[in-house]
């Protein structure tokens, strides 16, 4: 199995204590890791720091070769950070993805443009491709950034609570189409979701300060409780649930 | 009749990107911040051109560095801006001796007088806008739609930021000579918001803002001439008269559209 990139001991401070402290832990090629916490306990910060956005006080991050020299992170940050009502077209958001490797030169080639229209199929958004943004529903508008951020194939795919826009008849498909992806690449997704999530993770992270890996993707109420969050979980007995062993 | 052209070119290039990036507001400090160096140049008797052009840029890149550092609140910063400049235009232009500069010329414009350099000056502008436009159309684009993303990819982000603004101020500077200060900012806004009004596509956005900008400037030019009334004025009302006719006949064709599809 290969890693994409490891983490070692890594600590990020915003000025006033840790945001994440002495974080270690390693993602391959075919992960999906759900990352779960309290808020403010690091998740996105966790996020920013394999991004490149952040530079940690301590510690270091080694990328595989491919990683580091293709740049190939797709991400889709939490509640998008763009002007909704700014004059730019589905397939011109979706098509930003490729600037990853670009950089400053902005054409785009016809190959590109194809791949986009293939990203833009991919994710039934057709109809919409020439659309813009403020004609889209939440659930489209959450599709049109996966589009942004799978476009480039990435090999590992960043998500930050993408539950939290998607309306709830587009969640499930959303999350098969993650499935899906999965296949190809690696992903991390940043959820507080854990319930809808369960079923499509194959591992988790608690990050609190500090980062918890499971390696199976089981869970229960007192596991969560012994973290030091206060996470609740409502379930009935005949739901399916998930069990993940006690922090060491 | 040329720096009427260079004029739209210049002005819907850079109005759709402070309209796309609602940096409106922004540019009215601008304008009226390089007043100061317009009352300097005056009172030191060099260009005022240039000294709004220095003014006008330092300007920018202040508001546009403070609000990149967070250190104080965008808006307050502009308003500080906007009445320090016109606070010292108006003293340095007290303060010059004799000579009782045309100040409404600056205020609110005057094509006519406009001398064969400023049209230079313009027509340099359109080709470095234009060009800077076209190289970087994509980068430029989705830096100014999400910055945040933009981010995540390139550390350039901040450069590009700090162009972009500098070749607007710039390039309101050189359209006072056209409009005035009080005026300018109608010149770089109008156009665009008539072009979205039928189309949401970047590039269409600013190629319509310049034909809107042409057809209101040559009109209000034509219409001045011949009612013998201020022309920056002019302009400014019949781009407005456009931008009421475009939205009304776009209304009724949408009405007629949905009313035929049932």
């Amino acid at each position: 199995m290969l890693y994409l990139f490891e983490m070692n001991s890594v600590s990020v401070s915003y000025g006033t204590g840790f945001a994440l402290r002495d974080v270690s832990f390693r993602v391959s090629e075919s992960d999906f890791i759900g990352v779960i916490g309290p808020n403010g306990g690091g998740k996105t910060t966790l996020l920013k720091v394999i991004l490149g956005l952040i530079k940690p006080v301590s510690g270091k991050i080694i990328f595989s070769n491919d990683l580091a020299s293709g740049n190939s992170i797709g991400y889709l940050p939490q509640i998008s950070t763009g002007d909704i009502t700014y004059p730019v077209t589905v397939t011109d958001v979706i098509l930003s993805g490729m600037m990853i490797r670009k950089k400053i030169i902005s054409r785009m080639s016809k190959k590109d443009k194809k791949r986009a229209a293939e990203v833009i199929d991919e994710l039934g958004l057709s109809a919409l491709a020439h659309s813009s943004l403020n004609e889209l529903s939440g659930g489209q508008l959450q599709r049109v950034f996966l589009g942004r951020a799978i476009i480039g194939n990435p090999q590992l795919l960043l998500l930050d609570e993408p539950g939290n826009f998607v309306d709830s008849n587009f969640e499930n498909d959303f999350y098969e189409k993650l499935r899906d992806l999965n296949r190809r690449m690696a992903i991390l997704m940043v959820s507080h979701d854990i319930g809808m999530i369960s079923s499509y993770v194959k591992s988790y992270a608690c990050v609190n300060m500090g980062l918890h890996y499971h390696p199976s993707s089981e869970i229960t109420n007192e596991q969560l409780l012994a973290y030091g969050c206060p996470v609740q979980l409502i379930t009935h007995g005949e739901v399916p649930h998930t069990v993940l062993k006690i922090h060491s | 009749m040329l720096g009427a052209v260079f004029a739209s070119i210049t002005a819907g290039l850079a109005g759709t990107y402070i309209v796309s990036r609602r940096m409106v507001f922004l540019s009215g400090g601008i304008t009226h911040a390089s007043f100061g160096g317009i009352g300097i140049g005056y009172y030191a008797g060099f260009n005022p051109v240039i000294g709004a052009a220095i003014f006008g840029i330092i300007s920018a890149l202040g508001v546009e560095y403070l609000s990149v550092r967070h250190k104080i609140r965008e808006d307050s910063a502009i308003g500080i801006l906007w009445a320090f400049g016109m606070a010292i235009g108006i003293i340095f232009i007290y303060m010059t001796p004799g000579y009782s500069p045309n100040l409404m010329s600056y205020l609110f414009g005057s094509i006519l007088t406009v001398t064969y350099a400023d049209i230079i000056a313009l027509g340099i502008m359109s080709l470095l806008l234009i060009s800077y436009f076209s190289i970087f159309y994509r980068t430029i684009l989705y830096i100014s739609y999400d910055e945040a993303f933009a981010r995540t990819y390139s550390p350039y982000v901040n450069t590009f930021k700090y162009i972009t603004t500098a070749l607007i101020a710039l390039t309101i500077v050189l359209n006072i000579r056209m409009a005035g200060v009080i005026l300018v900012l109608s010149l770089l806004t109008i156009p665009p918001n008539i072009a979205m009004i039928f189309t949401r596509v970047y590039s269409r956005i600013i190629i319509w803002s310049v034909v809107a900008g042409f057809a209101g400037t040559a009109a209000g030019y034509v219409i001045s001439y011949y009612a013998g009334i201020p022309v920056g004025a002019t302009i400014i009302f019949t781009l407005v008269l456009i931008w009421l006719i475009v939205k009304g006949i776009f209304r009724i064709v949408m009405m007629r559209g949905k009313r035929q599809k049932p």
